[in-house]
């Protein structure tokens, strides 16, 4: 199947076939990773730049690291160490990056619909790693490629999305991804950081956790931002473990192999306890070896020009 | 000057009529309605086919002068509205510095003399908007202030707000209130429901406004002032202040175009242009803002014309200010959503856009009879044409509604007797 499109912005647009393309093209990308020499000429003379307006330290050395496994060049611009914070304005910061010659930007943003703003102004390919609480695509793929490597399929699967529904764009495109991929997804969550009509999106909302876990083939915990507590979300931290906090206590109403996924960076035992995070359910690193590949593959379906840039056995 | 305008159907909002007449019109003043007026010195201005309405009034819009002038001046916003078809237009006071005394409103008339146009400056109801202490209400009257409001900064305190009303009520002036709990809106960009869900944009619920649509009618009612609330936008609050008039309570209310023809789906491209506050609703809130009009609880309809510059809306959408440049585009969106579709009769879309506001202002001459002074809007309901922003007088370039091919345009305007606008040759 050919992939054609520019950007990768969100998965809602993205096709069941589409998705399966991505996860499958993955597989040989995550085989690289393991070699001696885990480098591919594949993207060479291609150049990625990584536009960073959130600090973030896993999501952008991993797609650095996509990239140059895959032989391209990459150069990277920061809020904290470019013209960004002088004020520039994302329109003339677009101008420059295309200015730049840049094939492919990654950007991360705070505030929703930013890479998509950008996408209409550049003629450079855009990969949405993460905007506002609207979408983080690679995220959600990078979760179903995990979800999928352990449990076979999406078919059927039982699962649950834990914490701050609200705010997450993880949860927002693990739903898009996983309900098109004939997955079940609940979100489980207090009342005030579940979004209006979410359940339009094809999930169930449960509120309590002994109802949300059970059964459960997957459970994706949030990771909760600590400030929501000041803006009265949720009356403190600790309600807020005892109430939603993934223990051992709690994973007992889930199926016994169940799957314990965490985006990162962890709130070791507010959101996790300690000891389901380094337990037997959690594939929390397998999913930082899973993003690179998922990204790789990504930027090889979106960058790669067909037969002449095939993968190096 | 002396103009005789030919053939058009006259709208006359108080005997609820359209009648085929002549209207003859000099020295500012309309002389004659008739059927056949003969003046053979009369510039003839042939008007088959098109609606005569008396004299729009915009009784919302934001001239950005003093202080923001790359946004709009008083001259670009008056002229932006005479090519759209107003007559006249009331703007509000969120200038800088704002219009909370009298200097400030000398200024905006004396620009407003310059650029020969009817503007009624609406003076700040507290000082620096702040919500705290009344502004010199009787000072500003006496400029020339026909409204108080702190617009998009609304008073939160309601004694502060109790007081305003009693003390503008002395001198018959209304107390414009854009409802808005400003806690519940916090720091939302769209409207909260669906479409905020699957964007990820923070949400401003329905009740951030009718919360202060209702406690603003209580304090209406209880001080007998004439509480007049901007730009309605959820079902809630047509349906409150419905109630209220029913008790009596001496309340008015506008709804603006935009509200009427888009939803907050509109919001799913992330273009700024549709970032408005209130923001857009949903589709069962068009439906009760189409039956408010109908039956008379919304009296008006009001631009709230916003223009801001064109780097400052090319932002990311949390980012960008909130507005919608609309005064060159209200008349033929009220005409094609609802004048072409039969919710607004001619008669009811003149008394929205001219008689009614003109009341509620207390603006003269906004009937089309003889002696009256001569404010009138000529729509062509046959004229079809794309909008192109890139032909707007207005600084503001802010438009969700570039490219979009509308019917009912208006072809002239008259304002004290003068054209100040005219698409005829």
């Amino acid at each position: 199947m050919n992939f054609k499109r520019k950007d990768i912005l969100g998965l809602e647009d993205l096709s069941p076939e589409e998705i399966t393309l991505i996860l499958d093209t993955a597989e040989p990308m995550k085989e690289i990773m393991t070699r001696d020499i885990k480098k591919v000429p594949t993207l060479r003379g291609r150049s990625v730049i990584t536009l960073f307006y959130e600090p973030s330290t896993r999501t952008r050395t991993s797609f650095e690291l996509a990239a140059k496994y895959l032989g391209a060049d990459t150069g990277s611009i920061s809020v904290a160490t470019s013209s960004v914070k002088k004020g520039e304005s994302l329109r003339d910061t677009a101008r420059t990056v295309e200015a730049m010659a840049a094939d492919t930007i990654i950007i991360r943003h705070s505030s929703a619909g930013a890479p998509h703003l950008l996408a209409r102004w550049v003629s450079a390919r855009v990969i949405n790693a993460g905007d506002g609480a609207h979408a983080h695509p690679t995220q959600a793929l990078l979760d179903m490629y995990t979800i999928r490597e352990k449990k076979g399929g999406f078919q059927g699967l039982k699962v649950a999305i834990l914490g701050d529904i609200s705010h997450s764009r993880v949860a927002r495109s693990n739903i898009w991804g996983l309900t098109k991929m004939g997955a079940q997804v609940r979100v489980v969550g207090p009342k005030t950081l579940m979004p209006p009509e979410i359940e339009k999106l094809g999930v169930e909302v449960y509120y309590n956790w002994e109802e949300g876990l059970q059964d459960v083939d997957v459970i994706n915990v949030l990771r909760i931002q600590l400030e929501r507590q000041k803006k009265g979300l949720f009356p403190s931290i600790r309600e807020y473990t005892n109430l939603y906090g993934l223990d051992r206590n709690k994973l007992q109403v889930a199926k016994p192999d169940v799957l314990v996924l965490h985006p990162g960076p962890v709130n070791r035992g507010i959101e996790i306890s300690p000891e389901v995070q380094d337990g037997p359910h959690a594939v929390i690193n397998e999913q930082v070896t899973n993003g690179v590949a998922v990204r790789m593959a990504l930027l090889y379906l979106l960058m790669s020009r067909g037969e002449k840039d095939e993968i190096p056995a | 000057m002396k103009y005789l305008l030919k053939d058009g159907m006259v709208v006359d909002p108080i005997a609820k009529a359209v009648t085929k007449l002549d209207v003859l019109v000099e020295e500012g003043k309309i002389t004659a309605v008739e059927h056949q007026v003969e003046a053979p010195d009369a510039e003839v201005l042939d008007l088959e086919g098109c609606y005569i309405f008396p004299g729009f009034v915009d009784m919302h819009c934001h001239l950005r002068e003093p202080g923001e002038e790359l946004k709009e001046t008083i001259l670009t916003g008056t002229m932006a509205a005479a090519k759209g078809g107003f007559t006249a237009v009331a703007c509000m006071g969120n200038t800088n510095p704002p219009a909370d005394n009298s200097a400030v409103i000398n200024l905006i008339r004396d620009k407003a003399k310059e650029a020969s146009f009817p503007v009624y400056p609406i003076g700040c109801a507290t000082k620096g908007r702040n919500g705290e202490e009344s502004s010199e209400i009787g000072d500003l009257v006496k400029a020339g202030a026909v409204a108080l409001s702190d617009d998009g900064a609304p008073i939160m305190n309601s004694e502060v707000l109790r007081r305003v009303m009693e003390y503008a009520q002395m001198f018959n002036l209304p107390v414009i209130s854009h409802c808005e709990d400003i806690d519940l809106s916090g720091t939302g960009v769209m409207n909260e429901g669906l479409s905020s869900t699957l964007l990820g944009l923070e949400g401003i619920p329905a009740a951030a406004e009718e919360v202060h649509v209702a406690r603003d009618l209580i304090l209406a009612e209880m001080t007998g002032a004439h509480l007049h609330i901007a730009h309605v936008s959820t079902a809630g609050s047509v349906e409150l202040i419905r109630n209220a008039k029913k008790r009596g309570v001496h309340v008015t209310a506008e709804v603006t175009p935009h509200h009427l023809c888009l939803t907050d789906e509109a919001v799913k491209q992330f273009d700024s242009n549709v970032k408005v506050n209130p923001p857009l609703r949903t589709r069962s809130d068009i439906e009760a803002l189409y039956e408010g009009l109908k039956d008379g609880t919304i009296d008006a309809i009001a631009t709230d014309h916003a223009p801001h510059r064109s780097d400052e809306k090319e932002m990311e959408f949390n980012l960008a200010p909130f507005g919608i440049s609309g005064l060159e585009t209200a008349i033929p969106l009220v005409w094609e959503h609802l004048v072409e579709t039969g919710i607004l009769s001619p008669v009811e879309f003149a008394q929205k856009m001219a008689f009614n506001p003109g009341q509620i202002l207390g603006l003269p001459d906004r009937v089309i009879k003889a002696g009256y002074g001569a404010n009138l809007t000529v729509i062509d309901p046959r004229l079809k044409l794309p909008v192109k922003v890139e032909e707007f007088i207005s600084l503001g370039k802010n438009s969700p509604f570039d490219g979009l091919v509308l019917c009912g345009w208006p072809v002239m305007t008259i304002s004290k007797g003068e054209i100040k606008f005219s698409r005829h040759q």
